[in-house]
């Protein structure tokens, strides 16, 4: 990933970042690159993944208090 | 990157940050000397960022390289396990984002403004003081420390370090903390929407606003989050505007008009159903909101403190610091150091610097940048707060966070008390500020959150709209400050339901399945009666609850900073790194000096106001003289009075007994380190020779 980004793309993935939601296009080519022969979710999936990962309640799962 | 980047030579870099360092230096002049004449909030803004500044650049540089050795060629947890999903290698300045989002809530908004009784200047040197060798250093420390462990929780990281007994007392200090502040949180929401239609209105319209959204994102547009939270905010303004023809209209205004009361037990009920429901369909949409509104938020109230340039109305210090203020009692030290936590330290961090973050760090060098950085953005925060109380004026300020015990319930009377502390105010300014915000009285409005909502009405209408819009900007901050507060109602019931369930599992073995529906609920009733107790006992309190409450919090807020600085202490021995250990043990010392001062004061103070066993044998000898002392109106109140201060009396004896405890296997780790020779901190991975991630 370039280490300088754009205020709009900086905006756009610190947004989503801030909810929870990693950058979609880095996953797709992480797994192309290393799991080239499995599949590869979604963007819907991945996000209902993400959702799902962000309130699932376990250790290390702290957020926003104070 | 290409070139056209000047280049500084030594001699034109030393210039500047002998600039910085005289600017910063000439700003604590004026904040500190100027005695009778108001001081322009501009100068707390130029103070604070040179502090931030020289810090960052001196201070945290030293610690990254000198004290914890940050190795730029370390691969990371985000490169070795990277999934594209949890562990992620993200750029330095979007995880900065993410980092401070993730810190940011209402604690560095809520005690600056508590701490506004003793002055501005106490709170402001405290903030400083203490991010910059305390808060900032917990966060990055802990932030490496967790990196170098493939991102590993706190807990776990004490129980590695320092053996599964502290592991599980520090574990316990967790829970109790969880369960303060959910209370303590949601008493700041109830004593701001008491008798307030339109505040109550416009918080109750984010629920069926957040279904439709979770169900908009998760069935009609899937995972359009900007879509979606564009069509929140816009129905959320729409409720807010509404809001004040309900609260001009009876028929609708006397379904929101609730007491403390019933607001709590609505709130307990709230967050009962909210936390077994799906995530997707109330908990995530919220959240989404509340986090887009909070940076938004705080980013409009950073421009209007620079457009406006207020004036501090609240003198630099107050006769307040013996300790016989109306907001809080106690003497400055200890209660300063407890009441303002996040902003300066707060141990709650530690538990989000050792979750997600550092399992997306790209290069240990940016540690310093997220970890730092970030905590000197949330003291900023705490900054701007403080300025938001102390452009009211002063009489206002009391007026609105005195309980009403001291300052009783009509306007005349508050006006004649605090006239009587020498600050001046008469019942017309009461009342017409009142009016100005469409508020039916701001008297003992406590909890900080209304107090900081006319600070930003105030502010903010001085950049937009003018006094017509301080209706609407007021109950603005109120709703912002609510929705981000329920948010963390919902998240803290499930994350002190999963606590439970993981300590009564190991008793009971099948109540740890956390994918039973039974189980689930039953821990959810558990966490919702334990911090629905201390909320209930808060609004009935004889002193307003947050006077009993927030301590408690700053306690154990502080405790568990004391905890994880202590544990980073006993990690700077075992990696052989003691020479800089006082860099650690310096706020862990004075953590603990206030914690344990502060813990002891509230059991045994002779002051009613300040020790719990003192005012609960008030009210005991009250009982046995068949007397019943406001606001208990029946006997049966007043035996409930008496519990509740033993309670709390019990809980900061735990609390001190968790630091004490802390300390003596930190002694011993300690001990244990310095007699073996090699280093013994057990890290994950190696340096790799030569391979850069940068």
């Amino acid at each position: 990933m370039p280490d300088i980004l754009g205020m709009r793309e900086w905006t756009v993935r610190t947004a989503r970042l801030m909810v929870g939601i990693p950058d979609y296009d880095t996953y797709v080519a992480h797994r192309r690159t290393v799991h080239p022969d499995q599949p590869v979710m979604t963007y819907e999936e991945f996000f209902i993944e993400r959702q799902n990962a962000r309130y699932a309640v376990g250790k290390g799962r702290f957020r926003g208090c104070c | 990157m290409t070139a056209h980047v000047p280049t500084w030579n030594g001699t034109q870099s030393k210039f500047l940050w002998v600039a910085i360092a005289a600017l910063g230096a000439a700003s604590f002049a004026i904040i500190a000397l100027s005695r009778g004449e108001t001081i322009n909030a501009a100068w707390l803004v130029i103070a604070a960022v040179c502090v931030y500044v020289i810090a960052y650049r001196f201070y945290a540089l030293f610690i990254a390289e000198k004290v914890l050795g940050v190795d730029p060629n370390r691969q990371t947890p985000a490169y070795r396990h990277n999934d594209g999903l949890d562990y992620v290698p993200t750029n330095q300045y979007v995880l900065f984002g993410h980092h401070f989002a993730a810190i940011a809530g209402a604690g560095p908004l809520v005690g600056p403004v508590l701490a506004a009784q003793m002055g501005y200047l106490p709170g402001t040197l405290w903030i400083l003081a203490g991010v910059v060798f305390a808060g900032a250093v917990q966060d990055m420390t802990v932030l490496f420390l967790s990196t170098r462990r493939d991102g590993r929780s706190l807990g776990d990281m004490i129980r590695s370090e320092m053996g599964p007994a502290a592991g599980a007392i520090a574990l316990v200090g967790v829970l109790m903390i969880m369960i303060i502040l959910l209370a303590v949180l949601a008493l700041v929401v109830v004593k701001a929407l008491v008798g307030s239609p339109w505040g109550t209105f416009t918080v109750v319209a984010t629920i069926p606003i957040a279904l439709l959204m979770g169900v908009y994102a998760r069935f009609i547009r899937v995972g359009r989050i900007g879509e979606m939270s564009a069509i929140g905010v816009v129905l959320l303004l729409a409720a807010l505007i509404y809001g004040r023809t309900v609260s001009e209209t009876p028929e609708l205004a006397k379904w929101f008009d609730l007491s403390g009361e019933t607001l709590a037990l609505t709130l307990i009920g709230y967050g009962f159903v909210a936390s077994v429901l799906p995530v997707w369909l109330l908990l995530a949409p919220r959240d989404y909101l509340s986090t887009f509104m909070k940076v938004g938020t705080m980013i409009l109230l950073a421009l209007g403190i620079l457009w406006v340039r207020p004036e501090l109305k609240m003198p630099s210090i107050t006769q307040f610091v013996d300790g016989s203020g109306p907001v809080w009692s106690g003497t400055l030290f200890p209660f300063l150091f407890i009441t303002i936590a996040c902003g300066s330290v707060s141990g709650f961090h530690a538990l989000i610097a050792s979750g997600t973050t550092p399992k997306m760090v790209e290069n240990e060098t940016q540690i310093r940048t997220i970890g730092y950085g970030g905590m000197l953005t949330e003291s900023f925060v705490a900054i701007m707060a403080l300025i938001g109380a102390t452009v009211l004026e002063p009489g206002i300020y009391f007026a609105m966070n005195s309980p009403a015990a001291v300052i009783g319930t009509t306007a005349a009377q508050a006006s004649q008390v605090i006239s009587g502390w020498g600050f001046t105010v008469t019942p017309e300014m009461i009342t017409q500020l009142a009016k100005d915000v469409g508020e039916n009285t701001l008297l003992s409005r406590v909890g900080g959150a209304p107090t900081l909502a006319v600070g930003m009405a105030h502010i903010l209408s001085g950049m937009f709209g003018g006094t017509t819009m301080m209706g609407v900007w007021y109950h603005f901050a109120i709703l912002f400050e609510a929705l981000f507060i329920l948010t963390t109602v919902d998240a803290g019931t499930r994350v002190a339901r999963f606590m439970i369930q993981d300590m009564i599992g190991s008793v009971v073995p099948s109540f740890r399945r956390t994918e039973s529906w039974s189980n689930n609920v039953i821990g959810s009733a558990l966490a919702c009666a334990a911090w629905g107790y201390f909320l209930y006992q808060g609004v009935v309190d004889p002193l307003g609850g947050i006077n009993t409450l927030w301590p408690l919090f700053g306690i154990s807020n502080q405790m568990l900073a004391g905890i994880a600085l202590i544990m980073c202490t006993v990690v700077l021995f075992k990696m052989k790194r003691e020479r800089y250990a006082w860099v650690t043990i310096v706020p862990t010392a004075w953590l603990v000096v206030c914690t344990l001062t502060a813990g002891l004061e509230k059991i045994f103070h002779s002051a009613p106001s300040i020790g719990f066993v003192a005012q609960a044998q008030r009210f005991a000898e009250a009982a046995a003289a068949d007397k019943i002392l406001a606001p208990a109106k029946t006997m049966a109140q007043m035996s409930q009075i008496i519990f509740n201060n033993y309670l709390n009396a019990a809980l900061s004896a735990l609390f001190v007994g968790v630091v004490v405890a802390m300390l003596v296997y930190g002694f011993i780790s300690i001990r244990k380190a310095l007699s073996d020779s090699r280093a013994t901190a057990i890290e994950v991975g190696e340096a790799l020779p030569g391979a850069s991630h940068a």
